[in-house]
């Protein structure tokens, strides 16, 4: 496929863009109100035409995989269906207009939509209260860590550790680093648990908490959870939940009810915001009642006068948001759980695990499966067995682009050598899945039969392989018109 | 209703190759004491039930369609084309990922390119990331990359910079050793208020990691910075400068021309209207010597095996998923799409859409300044400003924009949530989307909220 030309190659000088409005008062001359020295000369950003705005957007995104073109079993991400309703509330001009301060009394709908999805998500998670400031999961865990320091000093304690498995996201450790805390890895037993004589061994008067993510990376349930949350508790620890699987649970069981004290919910995971390409996400968090009073304001709360946004109150670890947070994707996450419903909630579940499982089974004469009991919402594979015949878990999955399907996601666990981690989700056909999982059964036989068509792969797509090495080492971020 | 494609005969099929008899064998796992609770949760609606209960809570809320408003402070209207939009509704941008798989996304790897190409070019600036979560929170990633560049723990806060930004690099920087002086940056000489850029210089010494300042700040005001960025140089501390509304950057001198080491910044108003705060998008600009302290994402121009042009994530040992407790940010998922509407916007706007818009939002500013100044009201003339401006309320503010509501405007932002001493300054904004009209509606209802 022809590459497409960068926006600055489709410019011409004079070229004209989008009409601004008319103006609706006399011109002001800027260098007449404005300092001397502050008025900026040229501005040095391309003029190209709206038709060619729109086709070069347009074709660019055409060089893009997404859940609406085909699977995309990212493991983590649960990559499902984005319902297109959702997008339809989002975008009504009552909920998409307002401004952070107009009079509270002129947005109560909003308010109340934002007071009953958090009502609701502390139902389903069962926790006492939750906050939707957080923008994504990280944001989550950072005001999580916050909250138990706070909760913490509040006892007179001041605790430094933060156990963090060794199967955990990156986001963990990088999280306890940003709230000042040291990370104390945690080893997995091999029957996919955490080791509970290391935990035993490493509890001690200095572990602020345990970061625990339930169901694991590995996509299986901590069998001994209770074993778990009890020890920590008992050594005066939190237990810190990171809820990127929530998928897995939805109406099956309430990660609250499991002795977590404090858990985030990617809600662009479980609750359908799109993923955006990257992003925004939505990273709610719930805390047990203990940890209420140091969640950052201002809270949506229900009066008898109506809804309104109650400040922080003196104990709150501090705003994370330049206002309550990504609004856009509550007002997608509320229409997704009206959708659903009770028994809506509960299916998601059913079927996330089912369809994981039913990839397992189908895909276990084929590749080596370390942890390999009942899974959860999805299966952690290793491509050992073909690394022994000279092809990595990265010529797997870029063969796989050519068979059409989005390869999962790679080497992560760590903890699993040629990791590929496979999430379906409910929202995959049967059909669907059994096309996913010939393109990889066919992928294991060509490792076989013809290993260089892995190593060649991917041909089918807008480019091969790329270097990343030489990119790395002289990064090219920002374009330069060639000489 | 979960979306689920599968049928009775598609589960049973399934359960029967993995060997199981019913799903309820799945979740064995789970404690029997906690597994399948009673859920207090109403019952599932179909599709356009729900769209009528949801816009039965939209049409509760008021808006600038219906009310004139004068709201700026940190969340402005402007035009946004519509194409912007149109885009941002293709399945193909916003129900992808991060593009983990590079030959499989290279649309989202390419527009990120080009629009951290477009953030330096607006701001004057040499690399950018591909977006954090918005303007409050980069700016707390800027102070943390200050702190790590400098080795240093103070930073010298304009007060003028958005306070709602200052509380997030608070909360931010509260467990490492930074220092968070907040310096007033105003003065009030009877109900003018001015800004004090020298007490701002004044502050900044041998500790000082950073200082930051806000363009236009929070006041509205466009202040020469020469002052602190000479005192910054001379201490040997870095520069940062917020940017509440990148449509300023259309007529002002850029950052980057005033000594810039970061910008941070929100990028919300090129995309679309305040949407109650989010989601905006934050922009996080740099020079090329601190590109590895960039915490987020960066897509990086290289080549495929065939030479051919291709675009990757680059520097990602900088990231939390390599490098873990020593990445330089826990951020994973950010703001793609909004920054994607960005650059959509800047590309279609183009250089002169941009200064117009710019300068349209100046004019309507100062032609609804001298229309107030008409009607009785004072305004602080202290100042030169872009398109906010403060207007002494007698009454004090809250009361003012209470009154002004009761009338059916949207009046300004109460001073008095930012400083007490400020109980009675308004804080008034205009941009290319005030009309005639809502000037007209503004100034008779201050004329009957102030008569008598």
């Amino acid at each position: 496929m022809a590459s497409e030309p960068l926006i600055f190659e489709l410019a011409s000088p004079g070229r004209p863009g989008v009409r601004p409005p008319l103006p609706q008062f006399d011109a002001v001359d800027p260098a007449a109100v404005l300092p001397e020295g502050q008025i900026r000369g040229a501005l040095d950003l391309p003029e190209v035409s709206e038709i060619d705005v729109m086709r070069h957007f347009v074709r660019l995104s055409q060089r893009n995989h997404s859940i609406d073109t085909a699977i995309y079993p990212l493991g983590s991400c649960t990559m499902k269906y984005n319902p297109k309703i959702n997008e339809v509330t989002a975008r009504l001009p009552g909920l998409l207009e307002p401004h952070p301060y107009q009079p509270e009394s002129s947005v109560q709908g909003l308010l109340a939509l934002i007071h009953d999805l958090e009502a609701v998500l502390a139902e389903l998670a069962g926790f006492a209260t939750v906050t939707t400031q957080p923008a994504a999961g990280s944001q989550g865990e950072m005001v999580g860590l916050f909250c138990i320091q706070a909760w913490l000093r509040s006892r007179g304690e001041r605790r430094t550790t933060v156990l963090v498995p060794d199967s955990a996201h990156g986001t963990n450790p990088a999280t306890a680093t940003m709230t000042g805390m040291r990370v104390e890895p945690l080893g997995t037993g091999p029957d996919g648990n955490i080791d509970l004589a290391e935990l035993d061994a490493k509890l001690d008067d200095d572990v602020a908490a345990l970061m625990l993510t339930l169901p694991t990376t590995l996509g299986l349930f901590e069998q001994r959870i209770l074993d778990v949350t009890r020890r920590v508790h008992a050594a005066g620890g939190q237990v810190y939940g990171d809820g990127a699987n929530m998928n897995a649970m939805l109406g099956r069981v309430r990660p609250g009810d499991l002795g977590i004290d404090v858990m985030h919910l990617n809600l662009h995971k479980t609750f359908t915001t799109p993923h955006g390409g990257g992003g925004p996400g939505a990273g709610a968090l719930g805390v047990q009642a203990h940890l209420a009073p140091f969640l950052p304001g201002p809270r949506f709360v229900k009066t008898d006068a109506g809804y309104a946004l109650e400040p922080a109150g003196p104990d709150s670890i501090g705003r994370v948001h330049s206002h309550v947070g990504n609004v856009g994707n509550l007002i997608r996450a509320y229409t997704y759980i009206r959708s659903l419903g009770r028994d809506g909630m509960r299916e998601v579940a059913d079927d996330a695990v089912l369809h994981a499982n039913y990839l397992r089974a189908r895909l276990a004469p084929h590749f080596d499966i370390p942890y390999d009991r009942i899974c959860m919402h999805e299966v952690v594979l290793a491509g050992t067995r073909q690394r022994r015949l000279g092809v990595r878990t990265t010529d797997i999955a870029k063969r796989l682009i050519d068979y059409g399907v989005h390869p999962p996601t790679v080497y992560f666990p760590l903890i699993v050598d040629e990791a590929l981690m496979i999430e379906p989700t409910e929202t995959e056909s049967i059909e669907s899945l059994d096309q996913f999982a010939e393109a990889l059964i066919n992928v294991a036989d060509e490792a076989k039969a013809a290993p260089d068509l892995l190593h060649a792969a991917p041909t089918t797509a807008p480019v091969r392989r790329l270097d990343e090495v030489t990119a790395n080492r002289s990064p090219d971020v920002n374009w330069t018109p060639a000489d | 209703m979960s979306y689920s494609p599968s049928t009775d005969a598609d589960r049973a099929r399934m359960l029967r190759t993995i060997g199981v008899d019913s799903i309820d064998d799945l979740f064995v796992d789970i404690p029997d004491a906690h597994r399948d609770p009673t859920l207090d949760l109403p019952a599932a609606l179909p599709e356009v039930d729900v769209l009528r209960e949801v816009r039965a809570l939209a049409e509760q809320n008021r808006v600038p369609e219906g009310v004139p408003s004068f709201l700026g402070a940190g969340f402005y209207r402007h035009f946004v084309p519509a194409l912007v939009d149109q885009q941002l509704l293709r399945s193909e941008w916003y129900t992808g990922y991060t593009p983990y798989q590079a030959e499989m996304t290279q649309g989202t790897l390419q527009s990120m390119y080009e629009f951290q190409s477009l953030v330096c070019r607006l701001t004057g600036m040499e690399v950018a990331n591909a977006s954090l979560y918005d303007g409050a929170s980069a700016l707390a990633e800027a102070v943390l990359m200050c702190r790590a560049i400098t080795r240093r723990s103070g930073v010298v806060m304009a007060g003028t910079v958005h306070p709602a930004y200052r509380e997030v690099a608070a909360t931010y920087t509260q467990a490492v050793d930074v220092e968070l002086r907040t310096v007033d940056a105003w003065t009030r000489t009877g109900n003018d208020v001015a800004p004090d850029i020298e007490a701002v210089a004044a502050a900044i010494d041998d500790t000082t990691a950073c200082v930051v300042l806000q363009r236009p700040d929070f006041f509205g005001w466009v202040v020469d910075p020469t002052p602190v960025v000479e005192a910054a140089k001379r201490h040997g501390a870095k520069i940062v400068y917020v940017v509440t509304d990148p449509i300023s950057l259309g007529l002002l001198t850029p950052p980057g021309d005033l000594g810039a080491d970061i910008v941070a910044g929100e990028l919300r108003s090129l995309v679309g209207p305040p949407a109650y705060g989010g989601p905006g998008a934050g922009m996080l600009a740099t020079r090329q010597a601190f590109i590895r302290r960039l915490p987020g994402r960066i897509a990086g121009r290289t080549t495929d095996l065939d030479g051919q042009q291709g675009f990757v994530l680059t520097l990602q040992t900088r990231e939390q998923h390599i490098r873990r407790e020593r990445a330089t940010s826990n951020i994973t998922t950010n703001q793609a799409l909004v920054a994607l509407g960005a650059a959509i916007s800047i590309s279609a706007l183009g250089p002169a859409g941009l200064r117009d818009l710019a300068t349209r939002s100046l004019s309507a500013a100062h032609r609804c300044a001298e229309a107030l100044a008409s009607v009785g009201a004072t305004v602080s003339n202290a100042a030169p400003y872009f398109h906010e401006f403060i207007v002494h309320a007698p009454r004090g503010a809250e009361d003012t924009v209470k009154a002004l509501a009761d009338r059916g405007v949207f009046g300004g932002y109460p001073l008095g949530r930012v400083d007490p001493r400020l109980a009675d300054a308004l804080l008034v904004c205009a941009t290319d989307l005030t009309t005639r009209a809502d000037l007209d509606a503004l100034m008779n209802a201050w004329q009957a909220v102030h008569r008598g």
